[in-house]
């Protein structure tokens, strides 16, 4: 293991380790940073500029998701310049994005001090896709964290159906030449949901009973489980609507050391089966 | 007005453009030179010149060419900027379509000098005829044997020649060599810097088809070649666009150092103008108090402004100088390539808020709204597309304020 080293964060020394991000080393010290795009699991995007720092020598600012420690480095997150970036990247988000399903980044921009009514223009109307029975897609909501095109692609699932499609503000994220999900290369892994920080992408379920008022957090228990399907032994957090004692969504933890949170279609999709009327004993096969 | 030499243009209008024609005018002197002196001598030759990229970052590029030549991986690549894609820049077509044969020479200079194994040419999706005049020249300078000796493996050098697709930020380093690669044109996070992992993530020299182009003088007649003309501090001569309210918009060369006022006169139009914009979109408005200016790197750095490109866009007093921010706002709202928020989002909103004062609709508080924008954007974006999209904008709100505007 390479020798540790220092660099000064807001004045202060803080030990860093070589390959880690400077990310890394702030919240090691418990330096609050705001991030939208970044990811445990994933390549870091860099595509936010939520989580920007100053750093000594560089005329930009500089993405502390994905720089790198070295030897010396000074970093300020307590400037002005850095505060002022930081709130106008939210801010901006606020001006075209709905936020509706993202709670976690109205409360960074709030923290922030971020004005949503700083900025007027034309806000996002991009469409809304209901276009398979897994899960829909809401792009209004979509802040082009590019989670999901790292997720379906190299970094998961190697599946390669997502994409970046077009350019500046009519960027956005595609299945391949505008495709709906069931003609595209997607396997319904929903590893994209998963990962997907706004809920731009959300499980068909979730999204109707959040229409019908009925999705409430609060009244959900989970229950883990081993998935039955195949052998590889993923574990499965089964969430069930205590009151309607019916399962609501299925996830893995980010930190099991064989899922890291990511499923395939039956782990994730599959699970009605549970759901389903018991056969009668001793009926009749039906030939 | 004194009369400038053409150096890099001197073979502008030749009758015969053709192989036999070049080096009966002294060319390939440099190459078979750089071959005699070896890489290492030549990258010298090139450092002590003080020649500086003309792409618009003005790295040096003798620094460039020696991390590249002394990189541990033995796979390198050499990529010439050809994507001139700067609003009001077309000097590197001019500088090809005037002498093929010189930039052609340089690029295969840089690959002998940095042991590169395969070179690309990017050229802008409209330069057709550039696109064009170069393969019908490379593949003389093949036919006649030249590209043989140059790739350290020993086999014949391979130079492709690849069109962009229309994109502006394709002319960023990194995005052009992604669009080369065959993914989307988004640039890439610096370091790593070309120089280190840059083409298809190998070490990777890239520069301007300008830059490119100084390099066979500079080898064959010595680092003082170049030092003989220009400034101490910016040697050589440079090439600019000039366009817009000029009585003969054209490519003009001159000695660094030249102030701005004569080029202006050369092109035949200082008389009635408001401003010029200096160095294309990513430039700013520089005003007839400030003609005076030396264009050098030392001269523009002291008011403010920039070579940038080498673009020089004038405009008379009838021009309303909001209507051309808003004109470049859009551009680069339309040129963000999407990938991060200041740009993507902020470039939008500046181009709403530029449209709304063009248009004399402005609700007040805009211009602190695009200053405080301006300074998001210039921090926090990727790269300089966006790091820029502000600056000609701010320039100009700085020139209300001094009163200097028509309009
Ligand atoms: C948005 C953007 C567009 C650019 N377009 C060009 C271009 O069309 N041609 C060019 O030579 N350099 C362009 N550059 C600069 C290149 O990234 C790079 O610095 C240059 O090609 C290096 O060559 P040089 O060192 O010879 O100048 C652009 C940079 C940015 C940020
Ligand atoms: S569900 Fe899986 S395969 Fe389909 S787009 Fe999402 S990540 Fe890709
Ligand atoms: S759909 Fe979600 S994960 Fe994908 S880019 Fe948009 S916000 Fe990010
Ligand atoms: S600054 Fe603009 S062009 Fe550059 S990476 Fe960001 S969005 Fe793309
Ligand atoms: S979290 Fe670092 S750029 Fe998005």
């Amino acid at each position: 293991m390479a020798e540790e080293f220092t660099i000064l964060i807001d004045g202060r020394p803080a030990p860093a380790r070589p390959g880690e991000t400077i990310l890394t080393v702030l919240r090691r010290q418990e330096v609050e940073t705001p991030t939208l795009c970044t990811h445990q699991h994933l390549t870091p995007a860099k595509t936010c500029r939520a989580c920007v720092v100053e750093l000594k020598g560089s005329r930009p600012l500089v993405a502390s998701c994905e720089r790198k420690v070295e030897p010396g480095m000074e970093v300020r997150t307590d400037s002005e310049r850095v505060q002022n970036a930081r709130r106008g990247v939210f801010e901006l988000l606020l001006s075209q994005n709905d936020v509706s399903t993202a709670p976690g980044l109205v409360s960074q921009a709030e923290a922030l001090g971020a004005d949503p009514d700083r900025y007027r223009g034309q806000r996002y109307d991009r469409g809304f896709f209901d276009d398979n029975k897994l899960y829909v897609r809401d792009f209004d909501k979509c802040i082009l964290c590019y989670r999901c095109v790292e997720a379906c692609g190299p970094d998961v699932q190697n599946t390669f159906a997502l994409t970046v499609a077009g350019r500046g503000f009519t960027a956005g994220i595609s299945a391949g030449f505008d495709e709906t999900l069931v003609e595209s290369a997607c396997v319904f892994c929903g590893n994209c949901v998963e990962v997907c920080p706004t809920g731009a992408l959300m499980d068909r379920r979730e999204h109707s009973m959040r229409e019908q008022g009925r999705w409430d957090e609060s009244r959900q228990d989970i229950v883990q489980t081993t998935c039955g399907y195949c052998g590889v032994g993923c574990q499965l957090d089964m969430h069930v609507d205590r009151e309607r004692n019916e399962i609501v969504k299925v996830t893995s933890p980010d930190q099991h050391p064989i899922t890291l949170g990511f499923l395939c279609v039956k782990g994730r999709y599959g699970y009605s089966f549970v759901e389903a009327e018991d056969e009668p004993a001793g009926a009749a096969k039906q030939v | 007005m004194a009369m400038h030499e053409a150096v890099l243009l001197r073979r502008r209008g030749a009758e015969q453009r053709n192989l036999k024609a070049y080096v009966a005018s002294g060319g390939l002197a440099a190459l078979a030179k750089a071959r005699a002196i070896g890489p290492e001598e030549t990258v010298r030759i090139l450092t002590d010149s003080g020649l500086v990229g003309r792409g618009g970052a003005a790295f040096p590029a003798g620094r460039k060419w020696e991390s590249v030549r002394t990189a541990k991986d033995p796979i390198r690549y050499v990529v010439l900027n050809t994507d001139e894609s700067e609003p009001g820049t077309f000097k590197d077509r001019v500088m090809i379509e005037s002498d093929p044969f010189m930039v052609l020479e340089g690029l295969l200079i840089a690959c002998y000098a940095v042991s590169a194994t395969g070179a690309y040419i990017y050229v802008r999706g409209e330069y057709g005829r550039v696109a064009d005049l170069l393969q019908q020249s490379l593949r003389e300078l093949q036919q006649a044997g030249h590209l043989e000796g140059i790739e350290p493996q020993g086999r014949p050098l391979r130079v492709e020649i690849r069109r962009g697709g229309g994109a502006y930020i394709c002319g960023e380093e990194t995005a052009l060599f992604r669009s080369i690669e065959g993914y989307r044109g988004e640039p890439m996070a610096k370091p790593p810097f070309p120089t280190v992992a840059g083409l298809f993530r190998k070490p990777t020299v890239v520069n301007n088809v300008e830059t490119i182009a100084n390099v066979p003088d500079i080898i064959a007649f010595g680092a003082k070649a170049l030092r003989s003309r220009g400034t101490e501090r910016s040697p050589g001569t440079k090439l600019f666009s000039v366009s817009g309210h000029v009585a003969r918009p054209d490519t003009y060369e001159v000695p660094f150092g030249t102030p701005l006022s004569e080029l202006l006169q050369m092109a035949g139009g200082e008389a009635d103008l408001q401003a010029v914009l200096m160095g294309g979109a990513a430039g700013t408005f520089v005003f007839p108090k400030d003609f005076d200016l030396a264009l050098s790197y030392e001269g523009v750095a002291e008011r403010h402004t920039t070579l940038g490109s080498g673009a020089v866009i004038a405009f008379n007093r009838q021009t309303n100088l909001w209507q051309v921010a808003e004109r470049l706002g859009r551009f680069f709202a339309h040129e963000s390539c999407g990938q991060c928020v200041p740009c993507r989002v902020g470039t939008r909103r500046q181009h709403e808020m530029l449209a709304t004062l063009a248009a004399g609709r402005g609700q007040g508080d805009e211009r602190g709204l695009l200053l405080r924008l301006s300074q998001v954007m210039t921090d926090a974006s990727i790269c300089g597309l966006g790091q820029t999209a502000a600056t000609a904008v701010r320039s100009l709100m700085d020139a209300e304020s001094a009163g200097l505007l028509a309009h």
